[in-house]
């Protein structure tokens, strides 16, 4: 099976494949530093648009709106979702167990548009004015849901006799929690948490339902600005974008590997003493 | 070696036969529901302190659920159950002065050797000085010291264990509970262990209680054993007295290897170790028609079993005696419960007071220091018989298909009616 591993036929479908899922992205960044402000014309290499970028209030506000949207909706969305997870898994077979697990997924297969307009048909029956706040409540409801997720398949594994040990050795349930519990799932609720932050920076459609005039996410912006025609500062800002994306990429796989190497230390260490 | 052991220091530490002395734990009429199913059926148990008691079982018997009643982990369905007089079932977990050494080990594993020690000392808010006094006198129990700093993840499986134990016993408790402590291990660490955690138990004077489903785990270190069986216990006896005096076919075959020989009960007879080789009953053995005529004697025996025999016939071996206290009543279905090791071959008729059967050898299982010999009986039936072997193999004077004969002593077997 090793013969042809750079046969003609594997190495075309490699090109074929990351040429399909790169080349936009490469020719946003390459023209993100064109001089010309045709978008589709090469008119000379010039960094203007970045500096442009940053004096244009619009797209500032919006991202630094974006940010606290995020933020605070992941944060919040995290505690409940990781509450949820932990009653589905740890609170054993009460009555309507199912009913209720079945209430916490389905969110994720709900088209977002319903999501969007019953929050707004929500924020209007009551009155509420609609801007950050909104935005923020609107999307914990819906990353709430895939915190749940992820935190109850760490949850699942989750040797429930480390917490009995902390018991036995004179904890009561909730200090057990904190000193075992929650350190030991401790990256599960990070993951959950950069999840949540993402969904949050990237929803355009329950956004656009539930914000309010003064109330505009990056997304939000950028779908309108192209609308208007498109500007090479939306280049820039993607390509902004990619490189912090990139950037925790890089950094997520670092500590990854890095993880790795440590667990097999530890194992020829455990190894080597036995 | 070891139950000649045991019962030396049986004789001086045997609190279960005194009226005095007060249990440490007792279980009251305790049963334990999950639904329709029954874990534990209304079983009564005390065990005192400074025991090292092993709850022995088949999975499924509900040894795990009593050891999780203790710890309080589980609640009870109904019954009591006591700790040190105090009853139980309104103190949880961290209020019972118990602790417990759990199967997985469950070390904390964001926390370094010495931390999972420390864990319990510092719940009760004692000082930094007395913990660390205590972690190093802990860590030095179990000849850790080296590697206090390590993560649970760095150390071996042996080391672990030694962890667990180290942590359990960090806090001085009244009892210690071990889910089966030695499982994870290979059988040689396994079998040290088992020492080490004998002689931690004497020279810290406390009381373990044990669960496994290993019998020679539960046999090596137990003061008693309680074999579990149907959420009941079966028996509660000192190793060796479960070895050689099981109460039923379960415990028998339950405990070490154990040929089952089915009969009908005929009679007393009288026997007389002194004379025995006068009685002549051996040679009465060989045909059914030895049966009507030991019954016939036993009509005038002495009913006294103490001092006398009980004999047995079986379909087809005839006339087998056996001692036994049991009070029985003529035809009572009776199984003799004969282990391997008791039952003689030899290719001759033996002389001398002994059962005696006939067969072939069918197998034979050599596992180095002993040979299993399975014979077969005129009716296909098998019995082991069990032979040292003190000579090489290439002078093994029994082999396959060879005619001999099986005998065993009168005091050999037991007689079991259930």
């Amino acid at each position: 099976m090793n013969v042809n591993r750079f046969s003609w036929f594997n190495i075309t479908s490699l090109t074929l494949g990351f040429a399909f899922l790169y080349i936009p992205i490469l020719l946003l960044i390459v023209f993100s530093f064109n001089e010309s402000k045709l978008v589709t014309v090469w008119g000379g290499f010039s960094t203007k648009w970045y500096t442009s970028l940053l004096q244009n209030d619009g797209f500032m506000d919006a991202a630094w709106m974006t940010l606290k949207v995020a933020v605070v909706s992941a944060t919040i969305a995290t505690v409940l979702g990781t509450m949820a997870a932990l009653v589905m898994i740890r609170g054993g077979l009460f009555r309507g167990r199912t009913l209720f697990s079945g209430m916490i997924y389905a969110p994720l297969v709900m088209p977002e548009v319903i999501t969007g307009l019953s929050l707004l048909l929500l924020f209007v029956a009551v009155g509420w004015d609609r801007g950050f706040w909104t935005i923020t409540v609107a999307h914990i409801t819906f990353s709430m849901c895939y915190v749940a997720v992820v935190v109850s398949s760490r949850l699942v594994t989750f040797d429930q006799s480390l917490e009995e040990a902390a018991l036995d050795l004179g904890c009561n349930k909730v200090s057990a929690f904190f000193q075992i519990t929650l350190p030991i799932i401790a990256p599960s609720i990070v993951a959950a948490w950069l999840l949540a932050f993402t969904l949050s920076l990237d929803d355009l459609v329950i956004a656009s339902f539930t914000s309010g005039p003064g109330a505009t996410t990056l997304p939000m912006k950028i779908y309108s600005q192209v609308r208007l025609g498109l500007s090479p500062e939306i280049n820039a800002l993607s390509t902004i974008l990619i490189v912090i994306v990139s950037c925790g990429v890089i950094v997520a796989s670092l500590l990854t590997k890095r993880s790795a190497l440590k667990k097999s230390q530890y194992e020829q260490q455990a190894n080597a003493s036995a | 070696m070891n139950s000649a052991n045991k019962t030396q220091t049986d004789n001086l530490f045997t609190p279960w036969l005194s009226n005095s002395v007060e249990p440490l734990i007792r279980f009251e009429n305790v049963t334990k529901k999950y639904g329709d199913f029954t874990a534990i059926d209304n079983l009564s148990l005390s065990i005192y302190e400074r025991e090292f008691f092993s709850l022995l079982g088949p999975s499924g018997c509900g040894k795990t659920t009593l050891m999780r009643l203790l710890a309080g982990f589980e609640t009870v369905t109904s019954g009591k159950v006591f700790i040190g007089g105090v009853e139980m079932s309104n103190i949880p977990p961290n209020k019972r002065p118990v602790n417990m050494m759990f199967q997985s080990y469950a070390l904390f594993p964001h926390m370094s050797i010495a931390e999972n020690i420390a864990f319990g000392l510092k719940q009760e808010k004692r000082s930094k000085k007395e913990i660390q006094r205590r972690v190093d006198e802990m860590l030095a129990l179990v000849q850790l010291e080296a590697m206090a700093g390590r993560k649970p993840q760095q150390l071996s499986g042996g080391q672990r264990q030694r962890v667990a134990l180290a942590r359990s016993l960090a806090k001085k408790p009244k009892l210690l509970l071990l889910d089966e402590p030695l499982g994870a291990l290979d059988k040689k660490l396994r079998e040290k262990t088992q020492f080490e955690l004998m002689n931690i138990q004497e020279e810290l004077g406390m009381t373990f209680v044990i669960v496994t489903h290993d019998q020679e785990e539960a046999m090596t270190v137990s003061s008693r054993i309680a074999v579990m069986g149907h959420g009941q216990v079966m028996q509660v006896d000192t190793p060796d007295m479960i070895y050689e005096m099981p109460n039923s076919r379960y415990i028998a075959d339950f405990i070490g290897d154990v040929n089952f020989i089915e009969g009908e009960f005929l009679g007393y007879k009288a026997y007389s170790a002194v004379d025995s080789t006068e009685a002549g009953i051996g040679s009465e053995t060989e045909s059914l028609a030895a049966i009507e005529l030991a019954t016939d004697q036993s009509t005038a025996a002495s009913t006294d079993a103490s001092n006398s025999l009980a004999s047995f016939t079986t379909v087809v071996h005839g006339e087998l005696l056996a001692n036994s206290e049991k009070v029985l009543s003529e035809h009572d279905q009776v199984w003799l419960a004969l282990r391997p090791e008791k039952v003689e071959i030899s290719k001759t008729k033996p002389t001398g007071d002994y059962n005696m059967i006939q067969g072939k050898v069918w197998d034979i299982g050599y596992i180095g220091n002993t040979s299993t010999y399975h014979v077969q009986l005129f009716d296909g039936s098998i019995i082991k018989a069990q032979r040292v072997n003190r000579n090489r193999l290439n002078k093994r004077s029994i082999t396959w298909e060879d005619e001999v004969w099986l005998y065993w002593n009168f005091d050999a077997s037991v007689v079991l009616t259930e």
